[in-house]
């Protein structure tokens, strides 16, 4: 049995057929409506998420199924005590497949340790995210027509964005990609995943403070928030946070087949007036979300469309 | 000089750097074991100057990967009718199980009862491992 734990769980090879069969969907959703009638999904979320639940929820409505689960411990058994081990062999009577969410890191691992219906990672802590690394991947492909031969701009919080270290991990098995990471020294990407991914895979990159310098080499600019409470003093914050907002002037120096993505929720660093630019791509993002975790669900499920 | 009488029959646990032979006792769980146990500290090396010995009488098992895991210039030999008759090479462990614990408290080893807490090796050269849970980083001593 599959599950997706971590976004390297699946080979390059599989993510090129899950991203076709999401575009698959967006073509002819209808042919897929029915495809999982009478399967169920569990969402078990132990800290409470809007999008990704909702998108989960979403994708499975869309494909005929059911959906059951809890959206805090508090209405879950946890806060009575009960372990992973036990609740994942419980729901495992009840549901098909299950999207699990939970502030501990490696707690989906554990799940799938004892489950016997595919697990899916829906996030653990600050670890992994790997559905949003497909939605990632997805709007990529969809927008550039390619995941490889990419000059990848990462913005912002480099440093604890657990989408951002997927992203980097996924992106560095293509041919071609360069990375430019735009953050402040205090949130820079780690050193392990510059050791054991970029620099290890002998992949370019480059380091910058500035976005606006950068903004012209980009392909894809991969925005995340940048966050008061990272910073250990508050003048560091209010020298650094400006630099890191989106605005139309600087967009005005990208290319114009550049497209900018966010894991969202945006809380102030791209600025409202980009919403109206073509390259804005965060909220097609949310809908290839949908796309991508319908296409997963199939394959975990082993369902084809009739 | 301290003597010690040979081995009939066991295992001797030799160059174990100096100072580093109680945690290896406490790591192997010799105190579980039903034989007698002779820990030398301290002793002249002219490999090392000094270094610990441990000498463990009878038969058992040992869990050489959890030796490899601690200090993989460690030797072992396998003693019969007061011979060695084998010499153990050994090497970093692919993966170490319930011998180390993880410490990032954001991690499910911490809270989850009956979890057997493992660590992959990631890099050899730097003696590195991660907690397959979270990826926390683990460095063994590197002599």
């Amino acid at each position: 049995m599959k599950h997706l734990i971590d976004p390297l769980d699946l080979s390059v090879e599989e993510i090129k057929e899950l991203l076709d069969t999401a575009n698959d969907i967006e073509q002819n959703p209808q042919k897929y409506a029915h495809a999982c009638d009478g399967k169920k999904l569990a969402t078990l979320f132990y800290e409470p998420s809007t999008r990704t639940r909702l998108s989960f929820e979403a994708a499975m409505l869309n494909l005929g199924g059911k959906t059951l689960g809890f959206a805090s411990a508090d209405n879950s058994s946890a806060a009575k005590g009960e372990s992973i081990a036990d609740t994942i062999r419980v729901v495992s009577c009840y549901a098909d497949i299950c999207a699990m969410r939970h502030p501990k890191e490696g707690a989906p691992l554990v799940a799938s340790q004892y489950s016997r219906i595919p697990v899916i990672n829906a996030g653990d802590g600050g670890h992994q995210h790997p559905t949003q690394t497909l939605t990632d991947l997805l709007t990529i492909r969809s927008l550039k027509g390619r995941l490889d031969h990419l000059t990848i701009g990462l913005c912002g919080d480099l440093k604890f964005g657990r989408t951002v270290h997927s992203l980097i991990k996924s992106l560095a098995r293509y041919e071609g990609i360069r990375f430019v990471l735009i953050s402040p020294g205090e949130l820079k990407v780690p050193d392990y995943i510059l050791n054991e991914v970029i620099r290890a895979k002998g992949i370019p990159y480059q380091e910058v403070e500035r976005l606006d310098d950068v903004m012209p080499e980009l392909d894809i600019l991969y925005m995340t928030r940048v966050q008061r409470e990272r910073f250990f003093n508050e003048e560091d914050y209010i020298r650094l946070k400006d630099c890191y907002i989106l605005t139309q002037d600087k967009l005005n120096k990208a290319k114009k087949d550049m497209f900018v993505l966010h894991p969202l929720p945006r809380v102030n660093e791209i600025a409202v007036e980009v919403d109206k630019d073509e390259r804005a791509a965060y909220f097609r993002q949310a809908q290839y979300g949908v796309y991508v975790r319908m296409a997963l669900i199939l394959k975990l499920l082993g369902v084809t469309p009739c | 000089m301290l003597n010690i009488d040979a081995l009939e029959k066991g295992v001797v646990i030799d160059h174990i750097k100096a100072g580093g032979s109680m945690e290896i006792y406490k790591y192997l769980r010799l105190d579980k074991l039903d034989c007698t146990v002779a820990i030398i500290k301290n002793a002249r090396s002219s490999k090392m100057g000094r270094k610990d010995i441990i000498k463990i009488e009878g038969d058992f098992d040992l869990d050489f990967d959890v030796l490899g895991f601690i200090d993989h210039n460690i030797t072992v030999n396998i003693i019969e009718d007061s011979k060695i008759i084998a010499k153990k090479n050994l090497s970093l462990p692919k993966q170490v199980q319930n011998v180390i614990h993880c410490k990032n408290p954001r991690c499910i080893s911490t809270v989850e009862e009956g979890i057997i807490h493992t660590f992959k090796l990631c890099d050899e050269e730097k003696h590195l491992y991660r907690c397959i849970y979270c990826e926390q980083e683990f460095a063994t001593t590197k002599r």
